[in-house]
């Protein structure tokens, strides 16, 4: 694994916490300025958990080392599983204890 | 109800919530120190930026040692969804003072606008008790979420080689993901933005993740306003 350089570490620490600080307050501070969220930004903010999280996800199932395994990819077996297990439970521990235990599992079977 | 009641009230709301964001808190301490960085830096980007989805995504990326744009851009884009917090939120707070506001947005995040709205809803009036009630639920969040980030990072220093600590992360995002896709217009936003993420895996930057992202949000958009989601998916 390369790690980033300490420096781009810090850099990515101030800007993105000052960047998420700007966007926690904006409207708390400009709200009788800028009025309301247009509607339009609205639908296009409620879509942005499940598309950024899945683009988070699934490379990282399907290909971790950048190129996609279908077969024998013991990550996408255990994902499945844990994703059923996010489904029927929604709790996150649940969810991340069963997908190790079943990665570790398969690793150890085959 | 007074304003300590109101305090309590709050307290009393978020304490399941704050149960459920303890393993978060530790994978997102364990994964900073296996990402590379050190117990400092994992504890500073929890005090900083303070939203666990985008400190998971910077600590994967800066593993990868992804460009500082990417890094930065691709938390904001997950944090952008606390636009419409604020914007909920703003009604309630006209007449509060401004140093107040400024207290009040550095510790919003998803479960304090989540119970805070609902409750004032419900019919909770007056600025000073909708403000305590509001860092009731929000102030336990803080304080547990910095001191489980402090213990993952410190256990995280000692994760046997033979646990995949690693897939802790994507399976924290696949447990935020699966309740997130909650219409037909999420679905799709969902399976595009996996879909592309993938395709452009091998990006320059890690830019795939954005790209994804991006793509995921216009699909889902287009489809909601052609009136796609008025069909639950729901369990």
């Amino acid at each position: 694994m390369t790690t980033a350089p300490d420096t781009v570490v810090w850099a990515a620490v101030v800007l993105a916490g000052v960047g998420t600080y700007a966007i926690r307050a904006s409207f708390l501070f400009l709200f009788e300025r800028l009025g309301g969220v247009p509607s339009r930004a609205q639908t296009a903010l409620g879509m942005v958990p499940a598309a950024v999280l899945s683009a988070l996800v699934v490379p990282a199932v399907l290909a971790p080392e950048e190129t996609v395994v279908l077969l024998g990819n013991d990550r996408l077996v255990a994902a499945v599983v844990a994703a059923l297990v996010a489904w029927y439970t929604e709790s996150i521990l649940a969810t991340i204890v069963v997908g190790l235990v079943a990665l570790v599992g398969l690793g150890l079977l085959l | 109800m007074s304003r300590r009641e109101a305090l309590r009230a709050g307290v009393r709301a978020t304490t399941p919530v704050v149960l459920g964001v303890v393993p978060f808190g530790l994978v997102a301490g364990a994964a900073a120190i296996g990402a590379g960085l050190s117990i400092l830096q994992a504890a500073a980007l929890s005090v900083v930026v303070f939203a666990g989805a985008s400190q998971l995504a910077i600590i994967e990326l800066l593993g990868r040692d992804a460009a500082l744009v990417v890094v930065v851009g691709t938390a904001l884009v997950i944090n952008a969804r606390m636009f419409m917090y604020s914007a909920s939120l703003a009604p309630h707070f006209l007449e509060e003072d401004s140093r107040w506001r400024a207290l009040l947005a550095y510790v919003l995040t998803d479960q304090a606008f989540a119970l805070s709205v609902t409750r004032y809803a419900e019919g909770l009036e007056g600025v000073e008790r909708k403000r305590w009630y509001y860092l009731g639920t929000a102030l336990p969040l803080w304080v547990v979420w910095q001191i489980c980030t402090v213990a993952g990072a410190l256990a995280g220093t000692q994760v046997p080689a033979w646990l995949p600590l690693g897939f802790a992360v994507p399976l924290t995002f696949l447990a935020l993901l699966v309740p997130a896709v909650e219409s037909r217009p999420t679905l799709v936003a969902a399976l595009v933005g996996g879909g592309v993420a993938t395709a452009g895996v091998s990006l320059p930057f890690n830019l795939g993740l954005l790209v994804g992202a991006v793509a995921g949000v216009v699909a889902g958009t287009v489809l909601a306003e052609r009136g796609w989601g008025d069909v639950e998916v729901g369990h």
